[in-house]
């Protein structure tokens, strides 16, 4: 409203605009970057830092003042750390664990959240309260008891979702309360009509969600597996409760047990620290857009 | 299309019935087969554990005997009582009332100075974003090294600038305001995407009526720009919030609650006395006080944050 009265007033005002601090002489370029490159500079020098590290001989990183460049790139440093700790492994149940859970959250929420959004049945709100009420307990509360769950169906039920093996880093994340929500609400914006049309011409149910219904659906798709996937690559405290060998760990969990044997060996520790960051780095900047929205997207819908 | 049908003779009308029946009943049974397998997950690991927990906070439990007497409140008792639990809940708090608006003015900052067309505004944007890439325990490992009080990269500067070279995670008094540092430095990916998304909603039209207005670039800022953005605000305070009160991970790996308890904070005391000393029982005791704790400052900050926050129809 005000918008609409502010330029009819504002025209009477134009003459106060032209004031004598226009006078000052104008720099050859926005005075904004006197602030971004510096902030840019404080924000990259972590990563700058770490690269150099990486890359300098251990005599070098234990130097005062510290080499800033180094005279010789040691890239052997890399192998070293490779040979160290199987950071390959930990790269693959990495990938295992958050490809996994993204699409077991794909089809499952997606199931899920289709019903609670088209059928009316028998208990529906109840579930879907007690759903919506595990989404704002913190993960602290229920991890204790999760962990006795899971180590009880790893002994009594499968041994590959029980402690210390991978599965159990995928199980109890394999279908999220936020995952059901963000679809169910996505799914109502939809227009009944096709789902409709399609089931007087005899589509089943499941038909109708994976023909039609997913399919108009992609971009919330593609924002959960974004979060989801971000959200399992970094999980750090059920990866430590839940894994004890080596050869199960994830990335994080991997190198901060590397971190904890060898941390005062930093050349070696800043390797394997890039070899762990570099594969998500790519994925990220690849696929920059797309997190970048789907984040965004979390904020939009909290406000 | 049962309207129709009923309209006709007695057995139309029964048979519509019957399959109407048939149809509602199919209903039920899909939505069951539909939500069962996510649902089971989700109520197995996440809604049966919360009550778990809160039975197991009013018992005796841990892996050395296989019962777990009932003990009435004595967990909580305990927990009053406990000095470390104090101090946890102090550097909890020091460390939320830091960290939550130091993100939140960094975001800002750096959101409003890329909200504009400049050169090299991808290079400022992919090295914010950049710190959303990294995880956390490859943010401390970085960050460790960064302020390694004899090789580290900090001190080295400070020198340059006359400052005697300090203990920073080795010492007790430092230690907190490091993990300050580092985790700002790594929310502000989060903190710019979120104010530049909000920013981006902002219309030019009541920037430009302001200014016609009169008002200069800082007065438009504070009563234009700011208001409209307060939904944006308070979603990241509660959000950054509700992350800082669980903050574990830096803890963990870069001073594990050291030197001298001076970093405790309440979730890295609790994984300790849940995953160290396997008392399950004090360690529910302490994980109902967080989620206690995490429910009255939200609520708090909604109830204020809704004095203050604009929301456009």
């Amino acid at each position: 409203m005000t918008a609409i009265q502010a330029p009819v007033r504002g025209g009477g005002a134009t003459p106060t605009g032209t004031a004598p601090p226009r006078r000052r002489r104008r720099l050859p370029f926005s005075p904004w970057h006197l602030v971004l490159i510096p902030a840019t500079i404080v924000l990259i020098l972590p990563f700058v830092w770490l690269l150099i590290t990486s890359l300098e001989t251990p005599a070098e990183a234990l130097h005062f003042p510290p080499v800033l460049t180094p005279h010789v790139l040691r890239f052997a440093n890399y192998p070293d750390a490779f040979s160290t700790a199987p950071f390959g492994r930990f790269f693959m149940n990495s990938t295992i664990v958050a490809v996994g859970t993204v699409l077991c959250n794909l089809v499952l929420c997606s199931l899920a959240g289709y019903a609670f959004a088209r059928f009316r049945f028998l208990g529906r709100t109840a579930l879907f309260v007690v759903i919506m009420a595990t989404l704002m307990v913190p993960f602290q509360v229920t991890m204790i008891p999760q962990f006795i769950i899971t180590k009880w169906l790893g002994v009594h039920v499968l041994a590959a979702v029980g402690i210390n093996h991978l599965g159990a880093l995928i199980l109890p994340n394999a279908a999220t309360a936020f995952g059901i929500f963000f679809l169910r609400q996505f799914f109502r914006t939809l227009p009944v009509e096709y789902e409709e049309s399609a089931r007087v011409d005899g589509a089943s149910r499941l038909t109708v969600l994976f023909r039609i219904v997913l399919p108009l659906a992609t971009p919330a798709l593609a924002t959960l597996t974004a979060l989801t996937f971000l959200d399992s690559w970094n999980n750090f405290l059920w990866p430590l409760i839940a894994i004890t060998s080596t050869s199960q760990m994830t990335l994080p969990l991997g190198l901060a047990t590397f971190q904890g044997a060898h941390a005062t060996e930093w050349t070696l520790l800043m390797a394997g620290n890039v070899m762990s960051l570099a594969p998500m780095m790519v994925i990220f900047f690849v696929a920059q857009r797309f997190f970048i929205r789907s984040v965004a997207a979390t904020g939009l819908a909290g406000t | 299309m049962t309207a129709t049908l009923l309209s006709r003779d007695q057995q139309h009308r029964e048979r519509a019935r019957t399959r109407r029946r048939r149809m509602v009943s199919s209903e039920h049974f899909a939505g069951w087969a539909f939500v069962t397998p996510g649902v089971a997950i989700i109520l197995l690991f996440g809604a049966v554990p919360i009550v778990w927990s809160a039975v197991m906070s009013f018992q005796r439990s841990n892996l050395l005997s296989s019962s777990t007497p009932f003990v009435g409140v004595a967990n909580y008792q305990r927990m009053v009582h406990d000095p470390i639990v104090a101090q946890a809940i102090r550097h909890t708090l020091i460390y939320t009332a830091l960290f939550v608006p130091g993100t939140m003015i960094v975001g800002l900052f750096l959101a409003v100075a890329m909200n504009r067309k400049i050169r090299l505004l991808w290079l400022y944007r992919t090295a914010a974003y950049a710190t959303m890439a990294i995880s956390t325990i490859s943010e401390a490992i970085v960050f460790i090294w960064l302020f390694d009080p004899s090789y580290g990269i900090v001190n080295y500067a400070l020198s340059l600038i006359g400052v005697p070279a300090q203990q920073f995670l080795n010492s007790p008094s430092e230690a907190l305001y490091v993990i300050v540092l580092m985790t700002i430095w790594g929310w502000t990916g989060f903190a710019v995407v979120i104010y530049l998304a909000a920013l981006q909603g902002v219309p030019q039209m009541l920037l430009e009526a302001a200014s016609i207005d009169g008002a200069g670039p800082w007065r438009t800022f504070r009563r234009v720009t700011l208001p409209l953005l307060s939904p944006a605000s308070l979603f990241l305070a509660v959000w950054l919030t509700i992350n800082a009160l669980q903050l574990f991970d830096e803890v963990y790996l870069s001073t594990q609650g050291g030197p001298l308890n001076g970093t405790t904070v309440l979730v890295y005391y609790l994984y300790t006395q849940a995953f160290q000393n396997f008392n399950f029982g004090y360690a529910s005791a302490i994980a109902y006080f967080l989620f206690l704790i995490i429910i009255v400052v939200t609520v708090i900050q909604f109830r204020v944050g809704r004095r203050f926050t604009h929301y456009r129809s």
